[in-house]
This record gives structure tokens, C-alpha cells and sequence, in this order.
């Protein structure tokens, strides 16, 4: 074929390393003080680097287009990373269709984060390590969604969490956001064993980690019958790292802590890319994943109550960050929804909408939390809007895409996954509850958001007043670009229903995804409840719109939900995250650390160091005995001589002969 | 060729012959003396690269072999040869012997300098001897000429309580090599009656077979073969060191001085698996199989256990000491799981854990020279004031925890895999120490590097030295480069450990399966 | 019982006293004296033994005996002054500096 080894993945993966290479190694080197001066310099190469990936992205995508085969795709073949006694992991990258898309995301919307960083950093002293790890991260990323075997993507899935780290712990004075870059590593390490695990299991199984190989596999009906004893424990063990990097129940507690990054960050990483990595997995291996009911029953469930319960977190709270934390964990559940009732492309599609929205408000939070002098609490906000008039009309964008308000992205996505849950065989009609549920409490936060920081009345300081300043260009570009994104995007996925109408319009996505997600097409009328798709699409519709503006009204006046319908007692469960944080202190965090002194203090010096020492002493004791007999006299020495021969005498004479 | 075959005297002898010369220097030059052992150790490398470059990858046997009669009449021999095993290892020595030198150079004046250099010669010697060695009786013969230097090292040398540390590591360590001292006996002696001449050549002692009956835990305790696997498994299974005979390293790391303690992390712990893997578990295959289990355990008890000490330590030392515990137990697991891609995980992760904790501990050396404290709660924020330094140590802790794209990750990846292959619910505790690892060495790094400054004199620290970044900086490389290119780094242990394991599993395989 | 098997009991004897002076008397010069009777009682075995089996290496070994003991009784006498310096007595009880 002769889309044998392009080279242009190779070109799209090592461009932005190169950047982190300049940044982190050869501009420090080249001149002192680099670190700290040159703003636009370090931002400028990241940016340039990370510009050519996405350019050489859209020539590869535009490839995989015009290639016209049935399956097409590029890879490269770089190096051989393991090949000893069985094992056998060539360093390999592919662009398919699903990673083409994937690809397009994380470097657009990347350079368009590394171009707001450059102006959104521009004071911070530390400019260059900021750039170096942000490039860092956009090469772990693309090599995630690129790698052509899972030891590759686990080799870009603990590359991204490193990153992560390092970011959200990149003001590290501060032991608080130190310590939640540490929780985010270890939180997701605990993720990795099973997503090791999970591997491990496949190899055992089918002896390979090739993707394809491995989903060409899992469709021979022999390959089945021995896969069945296992199958679930794969896919679970696979989904716990999926829980991890994707912030969900029971491991999403590291996502609103990784708030604490420079916000930028939480735009690309904590929002549109590395978040979904769990999502990319899945729908990469969803002809796996399709073999175990049990597994995908567990995805769906986790993802409904981590949907819902995340939801439920956002209402009550104050940061502006956290919301949004709150909500992409909620949005998030939303994906994984959709991934275990088997609607696995429409997942992609709502990360991809989710990427565009998300990204716009993380952006146009860090544009209001620049312009508020880094105050991040809603309270001290309120009628902004006249201060940032861009700001608040690309965020007004993204906040209706995200509530599902017809016709913005959000709308399509969310509305395609909704009548998933009951339309597909795998759904179930409680889970479509829990997500209209869901939705409605979207729009509400996201209305009370908006309401809190751009409508109402002033209660910011004076000080704060006083510098107020919409931001620069550099700033509000990426806002727009991401806003006519997160507007218009949903019409790659138009649904049939709406397609018809409007003269055959194909869900572009859909259609194109086919040959590397298997689909399963929506029919038209819901199988466990019979309603028609319209009537779900007409009726989200409505609660969305209607929730989002009872957000907006409401909180105009007031700051929390309880100030207008009381149970202040709950709220304050809300407020205070349903204390999960404490919960998981006091169950794990503390009894690790007892076990740890335990047997670092007890078990080691006390038991077997005492063993040892013991055993010393005891030997010391004896001979103290026998130092009795040492008398120093000379003639005593002479008698046991004699005594001793004697005894040597009697026994050759009278035992041996 | 017989040009090579003297190569491999000469890695050995160089050391020695440096030693002899520096015993010659007058008073007047023995502030060169650092510089002198520098250049040793890099004609050592230069010579070991050498041997390196001559290395005939394709070829599974002993390559070089250098044979003169020593005590011919109880089969003794010198005889040293290189295969696929020892090759990362010398390798290994011969790239941490420099880097060790350059990171450790005293900032001030050292109290018996003559001595002290003379003694690292004398344990390179060592080292180099028992890792080309190939006859059983050298072999003995370097295992304990390694113990020396390093006794003395730390009882000079070493902190407050380096006495007990020092008598403690010579007690284990003295311990195990008895027993196994006996068992040598025991191998040649049994040469004599069934192969009618003594003999003590690796090659012609693996031909020897042992009785061994496993139809019960008795019998298979009291077979012949068991008692001396047992007696050279005590032996290095001191050295590696495994739960519960590990409390000496903790103690000798923290007393010894940092040259020692890298040397006694990056080489002197692989002598203990390198024996495992060259005479215990190949010579002994039976015995080794039914046991193997039990040592699996036992790694795995000493990969959670290391972690869980590791975590509970302030002193910065001793928890990388513990750290090493840790690690070493997943060789134990790997070389015990008899699988190849695990056995091939072993030997990667020995050189892989030499250079990640050697630069570990290289680290604790560059804090305590500059603040004469090991104590973690008296650092905190160091990364602004030392920023290379803080790179330097960021990349080590990625390296021992395992990161893909750095060595670690190398390491212990086929470890895992390869042994998931056989026994699936002890590789998942044993990946429990992948998350404590994670743990406790991001909590070293966050009390060094990160949070706000303990100390107000902690402003003034200075950064790494032209010599310190230098041997940092290939460290790096070493990290890097092996993390992402391991083929290029190990292709050449391929043959030697394709007959190797393939063997190993058929002997194995003769006593059915578990 | 021949003349020679009387001269070896007597050898014995005289080896047995010399012996118990040596291990039971506490005066140095004596335990000399009693080392002296010692070589003496093996140099009388020699002899005898010699005369027996015919052979002179034993009256040669004699003279090597008679020699050493020369030397050893010099030596011997030196030590016990050293010991009066250092300790002030010649007893063996007051030179137990070796004592555990």
C-alpha cells in the first residue's frame, strides 16, 4: 500500500519535543537569564513548534481524506522499542481516522492555548520551564492518540500525567499546589496498575498490544470462546485507568484539586485533551469492549453517577474554576455514558464538542480571572460584562453550547447521547433519567456562572475595580476561534432525523468514523421506552433553555441556591464535595500512612533489626562466660593443655583403637 | 584471538595496577590523587569499551576466555570470559565508576586520601573479577575481595555510627559467603567423584547434575541439589538484599560515604542477582523451580515492604536505601518467574536501578556537601535556588519510578509482563509498589525541591559545579537513551540470553511443571 | 624387663616430675628447673631408645637437646628478671595482665 511508513506522524509527534528541547534545554544553555526574560521568545518557538504539528496535522488529515480506501491511514515506523523472547513493541505511530481527529484537537486547540499563554503568562518569572512542559505535554499527548500499540499509549498516558504534574504544581512555592500535583500523579498511577493490568491480561490472551491486531482479533469467533473467561476483567481493569485519567468515580478527586495550575493548563489538559484520553481508549478499543455486557454496564453506570454527582457538586460552588472542574468531570461521565451503551462514536463527538467548549469557557475564565487580578471567587464578581465585552460574549457562546441550547454544538452531542442510553440496546431507561437530569443541572450551573461573573450587581473590590482591563488580541483571538468552534461544530454530527429535513445533510462524523469505531446506528424509535427521537431532541431542548435562564435569573440577586429555596444542611454537603476528600483521608491516605511507620519504625528497627541485634548480643553474653577461663595465668593455661591431651590420649587409645 | 583474551586481565588488573602506582605518590602530590583515580577509571571505561566494540553479539557462550592454572589440582583456574550477562554489567561498572568519581569530588580536604583512592581501585578489582569471572572458585575469590575496600570505606569514612554499620554489612554479608564457600567445596568435591577431576569452570560444573525429589516438601528440602541452592541463594540473596536480610543496607548507606553508597547501590547489590542469575538458578534449575514461588513472594513482600520503609523515613538517605530494597525486589521477581522476556527484564532493570539510584544517592551526596543535613524536613523549595539541580533530580526520580521513555520503564515493564505471564496475582501486589513508588519519591522530591523554604541559608546554596552537571548530565542521557532506544543498549545480550532462558526453562521444564 | 625398659620408665618419671613442676610450682626459677628436667628426661629417652635399636641419631639429637637447652635456661633466666622488674615478684600469679 503506499501509505506505508509517512513520515509525517513522526513530523507531527517530534515537533513540539523539539520545542520542549529548545525551551527546556538549549535556549537556557544559549544564554543565561533566558528563563526569566524572554516571555515572547519562549512562548513564540512553543508556539511555532506546536503550529507545525497542527499544520502538518491537517496535511496528514487532508491525506487521509482524499486517500479514498475504505480504511485508510499513515504510519511510521520508527524504531524497535521492545523485542526480546516474545515481546515484541516497535515504536510505531498510525494516524487513522479516529486519531486524525484526535491529532486535529489537541494541536489546534493546543496552538491555540500556547498562543493565549504567551500573552496570559507574559509576567510570570518563569516562562520557559512553562513553555518547555506545555510542548513536553502536547508530545506525550499526540504520541497517546497516535501510538499503534498499548504499551505506546501507555507510554503517552503516563507521559501526559507527568506533564500534568508538573504543571499543576508549576507555582511550586505554594505547598498546597505542590500537593495537588502530587495527587494528581499518584491518583492516576493508581489508575495506570489497572490499565497495566488490563494489558497485561491482553498480551497473556492474544499475545499482541498492536491495535489493530488486536481488534481484528477479538472478531474470530475461537479468539471469543477463549477471550470469555477474562473478558471482563479486562475491560475493567482497563476502565480503572480510564477512571483515572478521566476523572471519574471513584478516582476523579484529582481533577478539581489540579485547578490550581496556571489556567491555560486547565484549558488543554484538564479540559480538552488529557481528560478524554480515558474516552480516546475506549473508543480504540471498542471492539474489546463490546465483548463484555458486564464491563460496558459498569462504564455506563460509573459514568451516569459520576455525571450526575459532579453536576450536583457544581451548584454550589464559588471558584470559578472549580465549576468548571466540576462540570468537565460531570461532562466526562457524560462520554463514558455514551461509551457503555455502546455509542461509541457519539462519545468521540461530544469529546470533540467538549474539547471546543470547554476549552472557550477554561480561556474566558482565565481572561476573567486576568482581569480580576487573579481573583478566582464568583462572589467578589458580578456585572462584568461591560468590562470585557469579548470575554463575555465568546464565554456567552460557550455557555450555551455547554447547556445544550439548540443549534450550538453542545446541543448535537449531548442530545445524540441522551437518546443513546434509550435508544441502543445496551441503554437503559433510568440512565436516560439520570442524564436529562444531568443536562438540566448543566444549564443551571452554567446560567448561575455566567449570572455570578458577568450579570448582576459589582462586588468586586476597588482595587480590583480599579484594574480592570478587557484582555489583550493574543487573548481574545483564541477565544473567538474557539467560539465559532464550540458554535458551529455540532453540525458534524447532524442526526438523521434533522438531516432529512434540511435536504439530506449526513452526520459527517458518523460517517466518517465507521470503519474505525464500529457504529451502531441510532434507530429511529427508542427500543426500551418507545419515544420518538424528536420528542427527546424537542424536550431537552426545552429544559435546557429553561434551566439555563432560571440560573441566570436566579442568581442576578443571589449568590447560592439555598438563599432562595433553603436546605442550607445539604448545600453545605455540596459545598463541601460530599466530603469525599475527607472520606478518602480517613480511609486510605491515613492508614497508608500508619502502615508506612509501622513498618518503618516497628517491624524494621524493633523486629528485625532487633532479631539481629539480639542475636549479637546473646553471642556477646556466651563469651563473657567463657572469659572466665582466660585467667592470664600461665600455669592454668598449662593444666588444660595437659587436661586437654589427656582426654585427646584416652579417646585414640580407648574409643579409636 | 588471542589479542582479546588478555582484554578482559586488563579491565580487571587496571584498578589494581593504578592502586599500586598511587601507593608510590609522594606527600607533595597526593592532592592529584582525585584526579588520578579519575583518569583510572576512564581507562578502565576506554578498555571496557574496547571490549565492548569486540563483543560478538551474535555468540551465546563465553567470549575472550583467559585461562591460566592457578591451583591445578583442585581444578582451580583464573579463567574470565565475557557473554551476554556480564557484558551490561562490566559495562555498567565501567560508566558509574567515572560518573561516581566526578559526582563525589570532595569540596574540601578528605582525611587519608592515599587510602581511601587506593581502596576504590582495589574494589573496582573486585567488582570487574566477579563479574567475569568464570570459574567458581574466582569468583569466590572477588566476591570477597569486593567486601574489603568496602569495610573499610565505611569504618573510616562513614558517619556517627559507622562502626556498627560496618561490622553489621561485614557480618551479613560474611555470613552468606561461608555457607556458600562450603557448597563450592561441595561442587567440586562431587566433580571429582563423577566426573573423575576436580573441576570449577562455570561450564563444565552446570554439566553436574544433582539429585533433587520433589514428590514432598521434605524431600525436596533435604535433596542434595536444595541444600546447595540454598547455600548460594543465602549468599547473594544477602547481597541483593531481600526482606528480611536487607536491615544492613539501610545502615551501611547512610554511613558510608557517598562514592561508597553509589557504588554499593549502582554495582555491588547486582553482584547478588547477577549470582542468582550465573550460578544459583542455573546450576540448580530443580531445586530453583520449586522454589521459585517462595522467592516470589518474597520479592514482592520486599517490593510492597521497601516501599511502605521507604515512605516512612525523614532521613533522605535512608530512603533511597529503602527505595532500593524496593527495586531490587522486582529482580527477584523477574529471575524467579522463569520466563524470558521477565529474565531479560531482570538484567535490564539491574543496570537500569544501578543508574537511577546511583544518581540518587549522588543527589543526597550534592545536598549534604553543601548543608551537611539529610534530613528532609530541612530543605523545601531548593528548585529555584538550584534549578539544574532540581532537573537532575527530577529526572532520577523519573527513572526510578519507572516513567515509560526514561530507563526505569524498561526495566521493570518486561518484569511485570513476562512474569504476569505465570503468576498474574503476585504481579498485581507487585504493581502495588509501582503507586508507592510514585509516592514516596515525588514526597522526596516535593520536601527538597518544592513548598517554601525551611531554612534562610538554604538562599545562598550553590548550584552543580562543572564535574557534578557533567556526570549528571550523561546519567541523563544514560536515562533517556535507554529508555527510548533499550535495543540499542542490550541487543547485544540477546543470544546469550535467548540460550540462557530457553535452557533454563527446558532444565526447569524436566521437573514438570508447578 | 630389660635395662632399656627400666631407663624409658625412668625417663617417663623423671618427664612426670619435671611436668608438675612446670604446671604446679609458682616460682618462675623453679618452672625452669622443671623445664630443665623435662628436656633432660627426653634426652634420656633418646639415649636409651639410641642404645636399643642401635641407632646414633638419638645420642646426635642429644646433643642438639643439651645445646637448646643452654640457650633456653639464658633466655629463660633473662625473662624472669625482666618479670622481677616489671612486676616485682617472680611468682607466675603476679603476671596475669592477659587476664579476660
Amino acid at each position: 500500500m503506499e501509505t506505508t511508513n509517512s513520515y509525517l506522524p513522526l513530523l507531527i509527534l517530534i515537533s513540539p519535543l523539539i520545542g520542549f528541547l529548545c525551551n527546556g534545554v538549549l535556549l537556557p544553555l544559549a544564554y543565561k537569564g533566558f528563563a526569566k526574560t524572554s516571555a515572547n521568545v519562549a512562548g513564540g518557538v512553543a508556539t511555532f513548534f506546536i503550529g507545525i504539528s497542527f499544520i502538518v496535522g491537517c496535511m496528514s488529515f487532508f491525506q487521509l481524506m482524499t486517500q479514498g480506501n475504505e480504511n485508510p491511514y499513515l504510519l511510521t515506523y520508527c524504531f524497535e522499542w521492545f523485542n526480546f523472547g516474545g515481546l515484541h513493541i516497535p515504536f510505531e505511530l498510525k494516524i487513522d481516522k479516529l486519531s486524525g481527529i484526535l491529532v486535529l484537537i489537541i494541536s489546534g486547540i493546543g496552538t491555540l492555548i500556547h498562543l493565549y499563554s504567551t500573552s496570559y503568562m507574559h509576567d510570570d518569572e518563569c516562562v520557559g520551564r512553562y513553555f518547555s512542559y506545555l510542548n513536553l505535554f502536547c508530545f506525550n499527548m499526540l504520541l497517546l492518540v497516535m501510538g499503534n500499540n498499548l504499551a505506546l499509549l501507555f507510554f503517552g498516558w503516563e507521559g501526559v500525567g507527568l506533564c500534568s504534574y508538573l504543571l499543576i504544581g508549576f507555582w511550586y512555592t505554594d505547598s498546597l499546589k505542590a500537593d495537588a500535583g502530587k495527587k494528581a500523579f499518584i491518583v492516576n498511577r493508581i489508575g495506570d496498575l489497572g490499565f497495566l493490568i488490563g494489558m497485561f491480561l491482553l498480551f497473556r490472551e492474544l499475545g499482541t498490544l498492536n491495535f489493530s491486531e488486536i481488534n481484528a482479533m477479538v472478531k474470530s469467533p475461537e479468539v471469543i470462546a477463549r477471550l470469555a473467561p477474562s473478558i471482563s476483567f479486562i475491560c475493567l481493569s482497563l476502565f480503572v485507568g480510564a477512571t483515572g485519567k478521566s476523572a471519574q468515580i471513584p478516582l476523579f478527586v484529582w481533577l478539581p484539586d489540579a485547578m490550581s495550575g496556571p489556567t491555560p493548563v486547565s484549558a488543554l489538559i484538564h479540559a480538552a485533551t488529557m481528560v478524554t484520553a480515558g474516552v480516546y481508549m475506549i473508543a480504540r478499543m471498542s471492539p474489546v469492549f463490546d465483548l463484555s455486557e458486564l464491563a460496558l454496564s459498569v462504564i455506563a453506570h460509573t459514568g451516569a453517577i459520576t455525571a450526575l454527582f459532579a453536576g450536583s457538586i457544581a451548584i454550589a460552588q464559588t471558584d470559578i474554576k472549580k465549576v468548571l472542574a466540576y462540570s468537565t468531570v460531570s461532562q466526562l461521565g457524560f462520554m463514558f455514558l455514551a461509551c457503555g451503551v455502546g455509542a461509541y462514536q457519539t462519545a468521540v463527538f461530544h469529546l470533540m464538542t467538549h474539547a471546543f467548549f470547554k476549552a472557550l469557557l477554561f480561556l474566558g475564565s482565565g481572561s476573567v480571572i486576568h482581569a480580576c487580578s487573579g481573583e478566582q471567587d464568583m462572589t467578589k464578581m458580578g456585572a462584568l460584562k461591560k468590562y470585557l465585552p469579548h470575554t463575555h460574549l465568546t464565554m456567552l457562546i460557550g455557555s450555551l453550547a455547554i447547556s445544550g441550547i439548540p443549534f450550538f454544538s453542545g446541543f448535537f452531542s449531548k442530545d445524540e447521547i441522551l437518546y443513546s442510553t434509550i435508544a441502543l440496546p445496551g441503554g437503559v431507561s433510568y440512565l436516560f433519567i439520570v442524564g436529562v437530569l444531568t443536562a438540566c443541572l448543566t444549564a443551571f450551573y452554567t446560567g448561575r456562572m455566567m449570572s455570578l461573573t458577568f450579570y448582576g450587581n459589582e462586588r468586586m473590590s476597588h482595587d480590583v475595580k480599579h484594574h480592570l482591563h478587557e484582555s489583550p488580541f493574543l487573548m481574545t483571538f483564541p477565544l473567538y476561534v474557539l467560539a465559532g468552534l464550540a458554535a458551529l461544530g455540532g453540525f458534524l454530527g447532524v442526526p438523521h432525523l434533522m438531516g432529512d429535513y434540511l435536504g439530506h445533510m449526513p452526520h459527517v462524523l458518523s460517517t466518517w468514523l465507521d470503519p474505525v469505531v464500529p457504529a451502531r446506528h441510532l434507530p429511529l424509535t427508542g427500543v426500551k421506552i418507545p419515544l420518538h427521537e424528536g420528542v427527546v431532541m424537542v424536550g431537552s431542548s426545552i429544559f435546557a433553555i429553561f434551566f439555563y435562564f432560571l440560573g441566570v435569573k436566579i442568581f442576578t440577586k443571589v449568590m447560592f441556591l439555598k438563599d432562595v429555596i433553603g436546605g442550607a444542611g445539604f448545600h453545605k454537603v455540596l459545598e463541601n464535595k460530599y466530603y469525599i476528600d475527607e472520606i478518602y483521608d480517613a480511609a486510605i491516605v491515613i492508614p497508608l500512612k500508619k502502615i508506612s511507620a509501622f513498618s518503618g519504625n516497628i517491624i524494621d528497627k524493633v523486629m528485625v533489626d532487633g532479631t539481629v541485634n539480639g542475636l549479637g548480643r546473646g553471642i556477646r553474653r556466651v563469651s563473657s562466660g567463657l572469659r572466665v577461663l582466660q585467667t592470664g595465668d600461665i600455669q592454668s593455661y598449662g593444666l588444660m593443655m595437659m587436661g586437654g591431651l589427656l582426654i585427646v590420649v584416652f579417646i585414640i587409645f580407648k574409643v579409636l583403637v | 584471538m588471542q589479542t582479546n583474551s588478555y582484554l578482559l586481565t586488563w579491565i580487571i588488573f587496571t584498578p589494581l595496577l593504578f592502586a599500586f602506582v598511587a601507593l608510590l605518590v609522594p606527600k607533595s602530590l597526593e592532592k592529584h590523587l582525585r584526579t588520578f583515580t579519575l583518569i583510572q577509571t576512564l581507562v578502565s571505561a576506554v578498555i571496557a569499551t574496547m571490549m565492548y566494540m569486540n563483543f560478538d553479539g551474535l555468540s551465546d557462550s563465553g567470549q575472550m576466555v583467559h585461562l591460566v592454572p592457578w591451583l591445578p589440582q583442585w581444578g582451580i583456574n583464573y579463567l574470565v570470559s565475557i557473554d551476554g550477562i556480564s557484558l551490561p554489567l562490566v559495562m555498567l561498572t565501567a560508566f558509574v565508576s567515572p560518573l561516581a568519581i566526578l559526582g563525589t569530588w570532595p569540596h574540601g580536604e578528605l582525611k587519608k586520601e592515599k587510602f581511601f583512592v587506593c581502596l576504590l581501585m582495589c574494589l573496582q578489582t573486585g567488582m570487574y573479577g566477579t563479574f567475569l569471572a568464570s570459574d567458581i572458585f574466582l569468583f569466590y575469590f572477588f566476591w570477597e575481595v569486593v567486601l574489603i575496600p568496602m569495610f573499610f570505606m565505611i569504618g573510616i569514612w562513614g558517619g556517627k555510627e559507622r562502626i556498627y554499620a560496618t561490622i553489621k554489612f561485614f557480618l551479613y554479608t560474611m555470613v552468606g559467603s561461608l555457607l556458600m564457600l562450603v557448597a563450592i567445596f561441595w561442587l567440586i568435591k562431587t566433580s571429582t567423584e563423577t566426573l573423575g577431576m576436580p573441576v570449577a569452570s562455570y561450564s563444565e560444573l552446570s554439566k553436574l547434575q544433582f539429585a533433587f525429589d520433589g514428590s514432598s516438601l521434605w524431600s525436596a528440602l533435604t535433596s542434595p541439589q536444595t541444600l546447595l541452592f540454598m547455600a548460594f541463594a543465602l549468599a547473594f540473596v544477602i547481597k541483593v538484599p531481600m526482606v528480611p536480610f536487607h536491615t544492613w543496607l539501610p545502615d551501611a548507606h547512610v554511613q558510608a560515604p557517598t562514592v561508597g553508597s553509589v557504588f554499593l547501590a549502582a554495582v555491588l547489590l547486582k553482584l547478588g542477582t547477577y549470582g542468582l542469575m550465573r550460578i544459583a538458578i542455573p546450576f540448580f534449575p530443580e531445586a530453583a523451580y520449586y522454589f521459585s514461588e517462595f522467592f516470589i513472594i518474597m520479592g514482592v513482600i520486599g517490593i510492597i515492604y521497601g516501599a511502605f520503609c521507604a515512605l516512612a523515613q525523614s532521613d533522605f538517605k535512608k530512603l533511597v536505601a529503602y527505595s532500593s530494597v524496593s527495586h531490587m525486589g522486582f529482580i527477584m521477581v523477574g529471575l524467579f518467574s522463569f520466563q524470558k522476556v521477565a529474565i531479560a527484564g531482570s538484567l535490564y532493570q539491574m543496570i537500569n536501578h544501578g543508574i537511577s539510584a546511583g544518581g540518587l544517592f549522588l543527589i543526597v551526596g550534592f545536598l549534604y556537601e553543601r548543608l551537611h543535613t539529610r534530613n528532609l524536613n530541612e530543605f523545601g523549595g531548593l528548585s529555584k535556588v538550584v534549578p539544574v539541580m532540581a532537573i537532575a533530580f527530577m529526572v532520577m526520580t523519573l527513572s526510578s519510578i519507572a516513567m515509560p521513555g526514561s530507563n526505569g520503564f524498561v526495566g521493570e515493564f518486561p518484569i511485570l509482563l513476562g512474569t504476569f505471564m505465570v503468576q498474574p496475582v503476585y504481579v498485581m501486589f507487585a504493581g502495588t509498589g509501582v503507586i508507592l513508588g510514585a509516592i514516596y519519591a515525588l514526597k522526596a522530591y516535593q520536601l527538597v525541591m518544592l513548598g517554601p523554604k525551611t531554612r534562610s541559608d538554604l538562599d545562598h546554596l550553590h548550584d552543580l559545579n562543572m564535574k557534578e552537571v557533567l556526570a549528571m548530565g550523561i546519567l541523563t542521557i544514560f536515562v533517556f537513551g535507554i529508555g527510548f532506544f533499550p535495543r540499542t543498549f542490550f541487543g547485544k545480550s540477546d543470544a546469550t540470553l535467548n540460550t540462557y532462558s530457553t535452557q533454563l526453562v527446558e532444565k526447569a521444564g524436566q521437573y514438570g511443571s508447578r | 624387663m630389660t635395662n632399656d625398659m627400666l631407663l624409658q620408665i625412668l625417663a617417663a618419671f623423671l618427664f612426670t616430675m619435671g611436668m608438675l613442676v612446670v604446671l604446679l610450682r609458682r616460682d618462675t626459677i623453679m618452672i625452669l628447673l622443671g623445664i630443665e628436667l623435662l628436656l633432660n628426661a627426653a634426652n634420656l629417652s633418646l639415649v636409651a631408645f639410641s642404645n636399643s635399636m642401635a641407632m646414633v641419631e638419638g645420642q646426635i639429637q642429644v646433643f642438639f637437646v643439651i645445646t637448646i637447652a643452654a640457650a633456653e635456661s639464658a633466655i629463660g633466666l633473662s625473662i624472669v628478671v625482666n618479670l622481677y622488674r616489671n612486676f616485682g615478684s617472680i611468682k607466675t600469679g603476679s603476671a596475669t595482665n592477659l587476664k579476660g
